[in-house]
């Protein structure tokens, strides 16, 4: 099943969902936050996606993205990444902890290096760097980014 | 009889540890020598890889990669390359491929061999399984300065190929290691795979059902020996390697013993695919010409490798200049530690410390 | 033949005969009571410099055997073949600084470094060097080895108590369980041949092997077993090294020591397993008996051997986990020393003593004896060896390009 055709069968499923397809070299669905949860529980449990394998996040200028790759280790067929965007000033994001326990630590990890909160994380504290620790060090904006280096 | 009311305690097992691969702390809570409770702490090694990943051009992040798991370099290199040429949709020439199969699966070995024989090491063996599998590491580090110059960060694969071609003496010497590697396996095995300490020690132990670890996102020897036969190399096979036979190996319990095993028949079969590889070498370039600078499409990308801990994975984001606007590193180590408190709990003290040498983790990855 | 005869018995008797001729040295000076004096202060000095002199090169031998198990040389930089590396091991111990940690219980820490030390070499006293050559042949021999080894035990939980430090006083828990539980089939597998020979005193041990013309080890096999096994767990050597090696795999009792007294821990733990080695050579391998060589020459060869095999077990033998290692002591090792000692009582009882009836007699009992346990534990471990499944594709086949 191609990329299109999942977010065709997503997208007649969960009309109100309002779903959007991003094209590119890896076709993702563009959902909204609080639509995650319950998306995401369909696609564990209906359609088998299991294994999270990866939560990342981006700092666009405008917006922050947070990008889960979901596969399944019976089917075949590449991932299904999901998008979700969430606004500068105030980053908040539903957790899907509940639905793949791998999301933990990967969630921790978004929270401290790029600052987006998860609402319903049993345990958002910071991972990598100490606790304590001000600053979002992933961020764009953060102090020092702008420093040049001798190369690059 | 009422159960005596006993106080729990809690003991660090601090980041300087001999046992603990590198800075890692576990705060553990005991009930006698009984662990209640398990709490990993990390982030000793951060260096904000991802930060200076993207300060650095495309090219230069090659070499960077190296850093990551420090054990396995090749193997970081692999998929960030990869990952790149993906995105750029850069098409290495095929010597290329069956030289970078060849570095990759030897480092596979590579990997196995530290792991199983620190894993020994931590039960108590005192050194020799180390020693062992140590001394025939060495053969093969040789191998990589032979080739790249540098045993442990070889900076060998480039954007489009690798750096430079395999020299006179590899070919010969890599056929005579690899004829060899099995009867060392064998004799590894004989040694101390049936000794009942060890069966004693690790049947039982850190048993992590698969629906658990597929849940925890686990991937890697850690899955496979849990019952999962789930190896990205077969599932969405990348590079060539749907043009070699080998097998998944999976086992059946998922304990620590399963995950000794697992390791020790990964071996056998990257030396299958080594053979292949060597056997079917073409000739021809081995590397796309470069360009000066190197500025991919704009996108993202996401591209994932079997790395020889887990499921290796990057995520590009390119907005066309020279430096990565996204650099993000999906390390095995780093999720495949979600699931230690969940193994140790109920187990003695002395067990978490061989669980944790069986998942077999590098700081480099888990902290980036 | 008959000067031959002669120099082999000088050399058999020159340690001996230098004791001797040194008491009538000082006769000449001193009244009675003074040259016992001074002759008991000789003996306990030669004894504690052969302790101490002998670490230098029971050290070496371990760590360069140690290196050869493990495909390395081993020590190889100080001295021919690194004979003199224990030597700059001691001088750079001593000159270590002596830390103590700031709430550890002073006088308890600093006792607990010599209590160990003390130990061992009161039990070097009663062990018969040679023939002639023991520095006290009490004649409760045995049980003055294992009340005075036991001592050895609380030095170490006074180290893991005074330390102030979780880890230590687990390990020092540890070790008094541990070195409680396996006193035990140690001594009762010894039990065994003091039936046999009828007397405590060692002396008297070494001797009744030479009435039987055999060591004790033919007529009581699984006692050595026994013995040797439970001896290794009394000194917390590999692979019962709990205490010491393990313990959260860092360093146990002997965490916060430095410098000399962490000197002195090796030291009792090096001059303990040579003296468990010696205790079992003089019980069961016949002591100093053998043909043409010097006495002490041949206790020296069977300890040494025995030395050997320990090495060879620590360098090989993953360790065991604590609850593990109680089942074994308590729920193995006890009862087969208990039915070890029934059959000697029995026997004892039936058969001539100084017969090579008997010694067959005894040997075929312990042979059945083992073979019985063979079979009872033989589908055990047949039990079912762990195989790894060949997968030859994953569950998701389909391709989806490079």
């Amino acid at each position: 099943m191609t990329a299109k055709e999942t977010f065709d069968r997503l997208a007649e499923k969960f009309p109100q969902f309002e779903l959007a397809y991003v094209e590119g070299k890896d076709p993702a669905i563009l959902v909204q936050g609080d639509n995650l949860v319950e998306l995401a529980q369909h696609l564990r449990d209906e359609q088998e996606y299991d294994y999270c394998s990866s939560i990342t996040s981006v700092d666009y200028p405008d917006h922050f993205e947070v990008v889960y790759h979901l596969y399944s280790w019976k089917k075949e067929g590449g991932p299904v990444i999901l998008k979700v965007h969430a606004d500068r000033e105030d980053p908040k994001v539903p957790s899907v902890v509940s639905i793949w326990r791998g999301a933990d630590w990967q969630e921790r990890e978004v929270w401290d290096l790029m600052g987006i909160h998860f609402d319903g994380h049993p345990n958002l504290t910071r991972v990598l760097m100490w606790e304590g620790f001000e600053g979002h060090p992933l961020r764009k904006d953060f102090p020092g980014t702008e420093d040049e280096y001798a190369f690059g | 009889m009422t159960m005596l009311k006993t106080e729990t305690v809690t003991v660090n097992l601090g980041p300087q540890h001999p046992s603990t691969h590198g800075v890692f702390r576990m705060i553990v809570t005991l009930d006698g020598e009984t662990i209640v409770d398990l709490e990993p702490v990390v982030g000793y090694l951060h260096r904000n890889h991802e930060k200076i990943g993207e300060k650095n051009n495309w090219i230069q992040n090659t070499p960077f990669t190296d850093r990551l798991d420090y054990i396995s370099p090749m193997s970081n290199e692999f998929a960030y390359v990869l990952a790149v040429e993906k995105l750029a949709g850069i098409e290495p020439p095929e010597r290329a491929k069956y030289i970078r199969i060849i570095m990759v699966e030897l480092n596979r070995i590579i990997n196995h061999m530290v792991a199983v024989g620190f894993l020994l090491n931590e039960l108590g063996c005192f050194f020799t399984p180390m020693f062992y599998a140590l001394r025939w590491r060495e053969f093969l580090m040789d191998l990589y300065e032979m080739t790249a110059g540098s045993r442990m960060m070889p900076n060998y694969f480039w954007i489009g190929g690798v750096a430079a071609d395999l020299p006179e003496g590899f070919l010969p010497e890599c056929k005579e290691l690899v004829a060899a590697l099995p009867g060392f396996i064998d004799e590894y095995e004989r040694l101390i795979t049936d000794n009942e300490i060890l069966q004693m020690r690790c049947r039982d132990v850190g048993i992590l059902p698969p629906d658990v670890a597929v849940a925890y996102g686990c991937t890697g020897p850690l899955l496979r020996a849990s019952g999962v036969p789930y190896d990205v190399r077969k599932a969405e096979p990348y590079s060539i390697y749907d043009r070699f036979d080998f097998d998944i190996v999976a086992g059946t319990v998922g304990d620590v013993l399963d995950r000794y095993l697992v390791r020790i028949a990964e071996m056998r079969q990257s030396v299958k695919i080594v053979e292949q590889a060597l056997r079917d070498l073409p000739g021809g370039e081995t590397a796309t010409p470069k360009k000066k600078t190197f500025r991919p499409a704009e996108g993202d990308v996401y591209h994932r490798i079997e790395a020889p801990k887990g499921e290796l994975g990057f995520y590009l984001v390119s907005d066309g200049s020279v430096n990565p606007y996204r650099y993000k590193i999906r390390s095995p180590s780093f999720v495949n530690l979600q699931a230690l408190p969940y193994m140790c709990k109920g187990h003695k003290i002395a067990d978490a410390v061989i669980i944790l040498g069986s998942i077999d983790i590098t700081l480099g990855e888990v902290d980036r | 033949m008959q000067s031959i005869q002669g120099i082999l018995e000088f050399v058999d008797q020159i340690f001996v005969n230098l004791s001797l001729w040194f008491s009538s040295l000082l006769a000449n000076y001193l009244p009675d009571w003074g040259v016992t004096f001074i002759m008991m202060f000789a003996t306990v000095l030669v004894l504690v410099i052969f302790g101490l002199a002998s670490i230098i090169w029971i050290n070496v031998f371990e760590r360069k055997l140690l290196g050869r198990l493990q495909d390395r040389y081993g020590p190889n930089r100080f001295g021919p073949w690194g004979l003199l590396q224990c030597v700059a091991d001691m001088i750079k111990l001593l000159t270590k600084e002596d830390i103590t940690p700031s709430r550890a219980d002073r006088l308890v820490y600093n006792l607990a470094a010599v209590v160990p030390v003390v130990a061992t070499f009161l039990v070097l006293a009663v062990l018969p060097f040679g023939r002639g050559m023991v520095a006290a042949d009490l004649n409760v021999g045995f049980l003055y080895i294992v009340a005075v080894g036991s001592l050895g035990t609380i030095g170490i939980f006074m180290g893991g108590w005074a330390s102030h430090n979780k880890f230590a006083l687990l390990s020092g828990v540890r070790a008094v369980a541990q070195m409680i539980s396996y006193e035990i089939p140690m001594v009762l597998s010894v039990v065994g041949v003091l039936l046999l020979v009828g007397s405590l005193s060692m002396v008297s041990i070494v001797e009744a092997q030479g009435d039987w013309r055999l060591p004790f080890v033919v007529l009581q096999p699984l006692a050595f077993v026994i013995y040797f096994t439970a001896a290794v767990a009394e000194v917390n050597r590999s692979p019962f090294d709990l205490p010491e090696g393990e313990s959260e795999i860092v360093a146990g009792y002997h965490i916060e020591y430095t410098g000399i007294k962490f000197a002195m821990f090796l030291l009792a733990e090096y001059i303990n397993a040579f003296s468990i080695c010696a205790i079992a050579t003089t019980v069961f391998l016949g002591g100093w008996q053998g043909p043409i060589l010097p006495s002490w020459a041949w206790f020296f060869i069977k300890a040494y051997t025995l030395y050997f095999v320990l090495i060879w077990l620590r360098g090989t033998l993953p360790r065991l986990r604590v609850d593990q290692l109680m089942n074994f002591a308590w729920k193995t090792l006890v009862p087969l020393a208990l039915a070890n000692l029934m059959l000697t009582a029995l026997l004892a009882k039936l058969v001539p003593a100084h017969s090579l009836v008997g010694a067959v007699a005894y040997l075929l009992v312990n042979i059945v004896v083992i073979v019985c346990i063979a079979l009872v534990k033989y589908p055990g471990w047949k039990r079912g060896k762990r195989e790894v499944v060949l997968v030859p594709r994953s569950t998701a086949p389909q391709a989806r390009g490079s």
